[in-house]
C-alpha cells in the first residue's frame, strides 16, 4: 500500500510539474534576439575564443548586452569593429584596435606523416591529404584558428606569417608629423 | 596657354593684359578652349570663361624637359648582357612562359603566351639564351619578387623571320586587331593596357573620335615629344591603323603647347589625311588625364564608373600608335622603347631606345647617373610615377622614364598644420575635397573619405604639389585606396570561410546520420539473422 501511494504521489507530482513547465516553456519562451543573430553573422563564426568569450554567439549577446566593446573580435580587426560599431549605433575608438597580424599553417614536408589528424580537425577544410600522404595548406583558406597545431603529433605545422606579394602589398600610412599639434 | 596671352599682349595694355591673366587663373573663371593658330581676342573669349570649364583643376607645374627634348633619340644603347624580361607587363592575366631554360630565341620569338581576355604576350627583346624562369624584383616601390624570363644575350641581336604587310588596309579590322593583340602591345603611356581590347572594345562601341595622347603633361619626361619629331609619318601610319582596326572615322591628335616642334611636325605629317586632325593644347598637368583629356577635346564628360567607349571615344598614347605602326607594317612585336632619363643627379640625360628588361643600372651606367647624388630613383614622372628602392629593376613595356632626382629637385618633406588654404581642392582635377579626406584617413575613418569621392582620386598628386604645409595628401591617398581595397578581399574571405564552415559542418551532420543509419541497418540485420537462426533452431 505505501508502495502504491508513493508511486501515484510522485507519479502525480511529475504530470503537474510537467504541465507546468510545458506550459512556461510556451508562454514565457525566450526569442532569440534578431539583432544577436545578425551580429553573430559579422563574427567569423570560428568559435575561436579569442575574445574571452566561450564562441562567437555568446561574443554577439555580450556585445548587445553592452558588455563588450564593438573592438572584442581580434581576428576581426577595425573593419569588423567598424561594422559592429555601424550596427549597434556605438561610437567607435579605433586607437585601440590593433590590426591583427594574419598567420597561416604551413606543413613542414620533412616530418609530416600523414597521420590525416589535422586534416579531420580544421575547420575551413584549408587541409588537403590523404593518408600516409603529405598534408599540405591551402593558405588562402586557412583562417589561423591553430586547431592543426594542438593535434599535429609531429609538430610539423606552424603558423608563419602571410607571405607578401605585389598582390597583397599595400602603401602604408604617412606618419604623423613630430609636432601632433599638426592636424589640420 | 602663355602663347594666347602673349597674342592677347599686343592688343591691350601690359599691365591690363597682366591683371586680366591672373583674373583669368582665378579658379571660377578657369576655363580654357583649344588654341588656334591664328591667335585670338580674349574679349570674344569672355563669355566661354563664365560657362562650364573644360579643364578642372590642375596645376603648372616646372617644366624640366629642356635637358632632353632637344636631343635626337639615342639608339645605340649598348645591348645589356642580361635581360630580365617579367611575365607580367601589362594590365590583366600574366603571361605564361612557353619557353625552357636553354632555349635559344631570337629577337621578337614568343616568348610567353598571353592567358584569357584581358593579357598580352610578352617577346625575346634580343637573340639569345634562355637562362632562368624564376622570382626577381619588380620594378614597384616595394621591389617585391614576380616571375621573369631571363635572357642572355648573345650579342647578335637577330631577328626572327618577320612578314612585312603590303597593304595593311586590305585586311580586316579584326585582323587589326587579332595583330596588335599577338605583337603584345599595351598602352605605353603608362597604363599598359592591351591595345588589342581598347581596339575590340572601340569597335564594338562604334567610336567617333579617336584621340592620340601627346600631352605628356608629367615634368621631365620627353619621349613622346621626341618619338613625335622623328617618327611623326610612323605615329600617323600608325593612327591610320588603329583607325582601321576600331573602323573609326575621325582621331584628333592633342598635343601640349610646350612642344611645338613635335606639333609642328605632327601636323606635317597629318597633312594628307584630313579626318585627322592635329591639335594644341594647354599646357597644365594632368592634361593628359584621359577624362580630363576627353573633356577638352569633345566637350563630353565620362561619366563615374563608365569607360570612355562608352560615349563614343577612345584615347591612345602616341608611343601606342607608333608600335602599332611597326607591329602591322612589318611585323615586329613590342621588344623595345624609348625611355627619358633625367633628373639632377644625371650627367648624360638622354632620351634612349631600350630593349625590354634592361636593368636600371645599365640605364644609370650609360647615361652616367651619379649615385652619390641620387636622393630618389622615379619610374615614369616625378607626379605619378613609383620610386624605386634601387637599380636591379628591369625596364618595363610602361617605363616611359627613369629618373635620378637630387635631394634639391625633392619636395620639402617638412610638413605643417593645414592652413585651410583650400588650394589643394582648386586644383583637384576630379573635383574632390583632399583637405577632408585626409583629414577622416588620418583618423582611420575610411568610409567618410570614400563617401567624398576617395574611389575617384587618381593619384595624380596635384593636391600635395600645391599645399603649401607639405601635408602629403595623396600619399594617404594610396595608402587608404589600398586599405579600402584589403578591407573588401578581408570581407570577402570572411564570406568565403563562413560557406567552408558551413559545408563542412553539412558534411560532418551527413556523414554522422550516414554512420547512424548504418548502425541502425547492422543493428536490424543482426536482428535479423538472430531471429532466423532462432527460427531455424525452433524447426530442428
Ligand atoms: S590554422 Fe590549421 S586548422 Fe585552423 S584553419 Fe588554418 S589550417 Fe585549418
Ligand atoms: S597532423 Fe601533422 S603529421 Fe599528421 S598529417 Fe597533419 S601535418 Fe602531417
Ligand atoms: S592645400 Fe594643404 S594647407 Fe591648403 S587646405 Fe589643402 S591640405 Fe590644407
Ligand atoms: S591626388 Fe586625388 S585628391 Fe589629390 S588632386 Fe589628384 S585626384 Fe585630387
Amino acid at each position: 500500500m505505501y508502495v502504491l501511494s508513493a508511486i501515484i504521489s510522485l507519479t502525480l507530482l511529475g504530470l503537474v510539474l510537467g504541465f507546468l513547465l510545458g506550459i512556461a516553456a510556451k508562454y514565457l519562451k525566450v526569442e532569440s534576439s534578431p539583432i544577436v543573430d545578425e551580429l553573430e553573422s559579422l563574427l567569423p563564426g570560428s568559435q575561436c575564443g579569442q575574445c574571452g568569450f566561450p564562441g562567437c554567439r555568446p561574443a554577439a549577446e555580450a556585445l548587445v548586452a553592452g558588455k563588450a566593446a564593438s573592438t572584442i573580435c581580434p581576428p576581426g580587426g577595425s573593419a569588423l569593429a567598424e561594422q559592429i560599431a555601424a550596427l549597434l549605433g556605438l561610437e567607435l575608438d579605433l586607437s585601440a584596435v590593433k590590426e591583427p597580424e594574419l598567420l597561416v599553417a604551413r606543413v613542414s614536408e620533412a616530418t609530416c606523416t600523414g597521420c590525416t589528424r589535422c586534416f579531420k580537425v580544421c575547420p575551413t577544410d584549408a587541409i588537403v591529404g590523404a593518408p600516409k600522404q603529405i598534408h599540405v595548406v591551402v593558405a588562402d583558406a586557412c583562417i589561423g584558428c591553430k586547431k592543426c597545431i594542438e593535434v599535429c603529433p609531429t609538430e610539423c605545422l606552424q603558423m608563419h606569417p602571410i607571405d607578401v606579394t605585389l598582390r597583397n602589398w599595400r602603401w602604408t600610412k604617412p606618419a604623423l608629423p613630430v609636432a601632433s599639434n599638426a592636424v589640420c | 596657354m602663355l602663347k594666347i596671352y602673349l597674342n592677347t599682349a599686343e592688343l591691350i595694355p601690359d599691365g591690363v593684359a597682366k591683371a586680366l591673366k591672373n583674373f583669368l587663373y582665378l579658379p571660377f573663371f578657369r576655363s580654357f578652349t583649344p588654341y588656334s593658330e591664328s591667335g585670338s581676342d580674349v574679349f570674344k573669349r569672355l563669355p566661354d570663361f563664365f560657362s562650364k570649364p573644360r579643364i578642372r583643376g590642375g596645376v603648372h607645374a616646372e617644366q624640366h624637359k629642356a635637358a632632353t627634348a632637344t636631343q635626337a633619340i639615342v639608339t645605340n644603347f649598348p645591348l645589356p648582357k642580361k635581360l630580365y624580361i617579367p611575365l607580367q607587363q601589362h594590365v590583366g592575366k600574366p603571361a605564361e612562359p612557353l619557353i625552357k631554360v636553354g632555349d635559344k630565341v631570337l629577337k621578337g620569338q614568343l616568348l610567353a603566351y598571353s592567358q584569357g581576355m584581358i593579357s598580352a604576350p610578352v617577346h625575346a627583346p634580343t637573340s639569345g639564351i634562355i637562362v632562368d624562369v624564376n622570382d626577381y624584383p619588380a620594378p614597384h616601390p616595394s621591389a617585391l619578387p614576380i616571375r621573369m624570363i631571363v635572357l642572355e644575350t648573345d650579342g647578335k641581336d637577330k631577328w626572327l623571320a618577320t612578314k612585312p604587310v603590303a597593304d595593311p588596309f586590305l585586311l580586316t579590322a579584326e585582323d587589326i586587331s587579332l595583330r596588335v593583340g599577338a605583337a603584345g602591345i599595351v598602352g605605353l603611356g603608362g597604363a599598359t593596357f592591351p591595345t588589342a581590347v581598347k581596339l575590340n572594345m572601340g569597335r564594338e562601341n562604334q567610336i567617333d573620335t579617336l584621340i592620340i595622347n601627346g600631352a605628356e603633361c608629367e615634368p621631365y619626361l620627353s619621349c613622346d615629344d621626341r618619338l613625335m619629331q622623328e617618327r611623326a609619318e610612323q605615329i600617323i601610319d600608325g593612327v591610320r591603323l588603329m583607325l582601321h582596326g576600331m573602323e573609326a572615322e575621325s582621331a584628333v591628335v592633342a598635343i601640349e603647347d610646350n612642344k611645338p616642334q613635335a606639333y609642328l611636325a605632327m601636323q606635317k605629317a597629318a597633312e594628307p589625311y584630313p579626318l585627322i586632325k592635329v591639335i594644341q593644347i594647354p599646357t597644365r598637368y594632368p592634361m593628359g588625364w584621359d577624362r580630363q583629356l576627353i573633356r577638352y577635346v569633345t566637350g563630353k564628360e565620362v561619366p563615374v564608373g563608365c569607360r570612355s567607349s562608352e560615349i563614343g571615344v577612345t584615347i591612345h598614347n602616341v608611343g601606342t600608335a607608333h608600335a602599332v605602326h611597326k607591329a602591322i607594317r612589318y611585323g615586329q612585336p613590342l621588344v623595345s622603347r624609348v625611355v627619358t632619363v633625367s633628373g639632377g643627379a644625371v650627367a648624360r640625360p638622354m632620351n634612349v631606345e631600350v630593349p625590354l628588361g634592361t636593368l636600371l643600372s645599365e640605364l644609370f651606367d650609360f647615361c652616367q647617373v651619379n649615385p652619390e647624388q641620387t636622393a630618389r630613383i622615379i619610374m615614369g614622372g616625378p607626379m605619378m610615377g613609383d620610386s624605386l628602392p634601387h637599380t636591379g629593376l628591369p625596364t618595363v613595356k610602361a617605363t616611359s622614364g627613369i629618373l635620378a632626382l637630387t635631394l634639391g629637385e625633392l619636395k620639402n618633406t617638412d610638413e605643417q598644420p593645414c592652413i585651410r588654404c583650400a588650394s589643394c581642392i582648386s586644383v583637384c582635377p576630379a573635383g574632390l575635397r583632399p583637405l577632408d579626406m585626409a583629414n577622416n584617413i588620418r583618423i582611420n575613418q575610411l568610409d567618410i573619405a570614400v563617401d567624398l569621392g576617395l574611389k575617384d582620386c587618381i593619384s595624380c598628386g596635384c593636391c600635395s604639389y600645391i599645399c603649401p604645409s607639405n601635408i602629403p595628401l595623396v600619399q594617404y591617398f594610396k595608402y587608404a585606396s589600398g586599405e579600402v581595397a584589403a578591407r573588401q578581399q578581408a570581407q570577402h574571405k570572411s564570406g568565403q570561410t563562413k560557406r567552408l564552415i558551413d559545408d563542412r559542418n553539412l558534411r560532418m551532420e551527413r556523414i554522422a546520420r550516414q554512420q547512424h543509419e548504418e548502425e541502425l541497418a547492422r543493428i536490424a540485420a543482426k536482428a535479423e539473422r538472430e531471429r532466423l537462426k532462432a527460427a531455424q533452431e525452433a524447426t530442428t
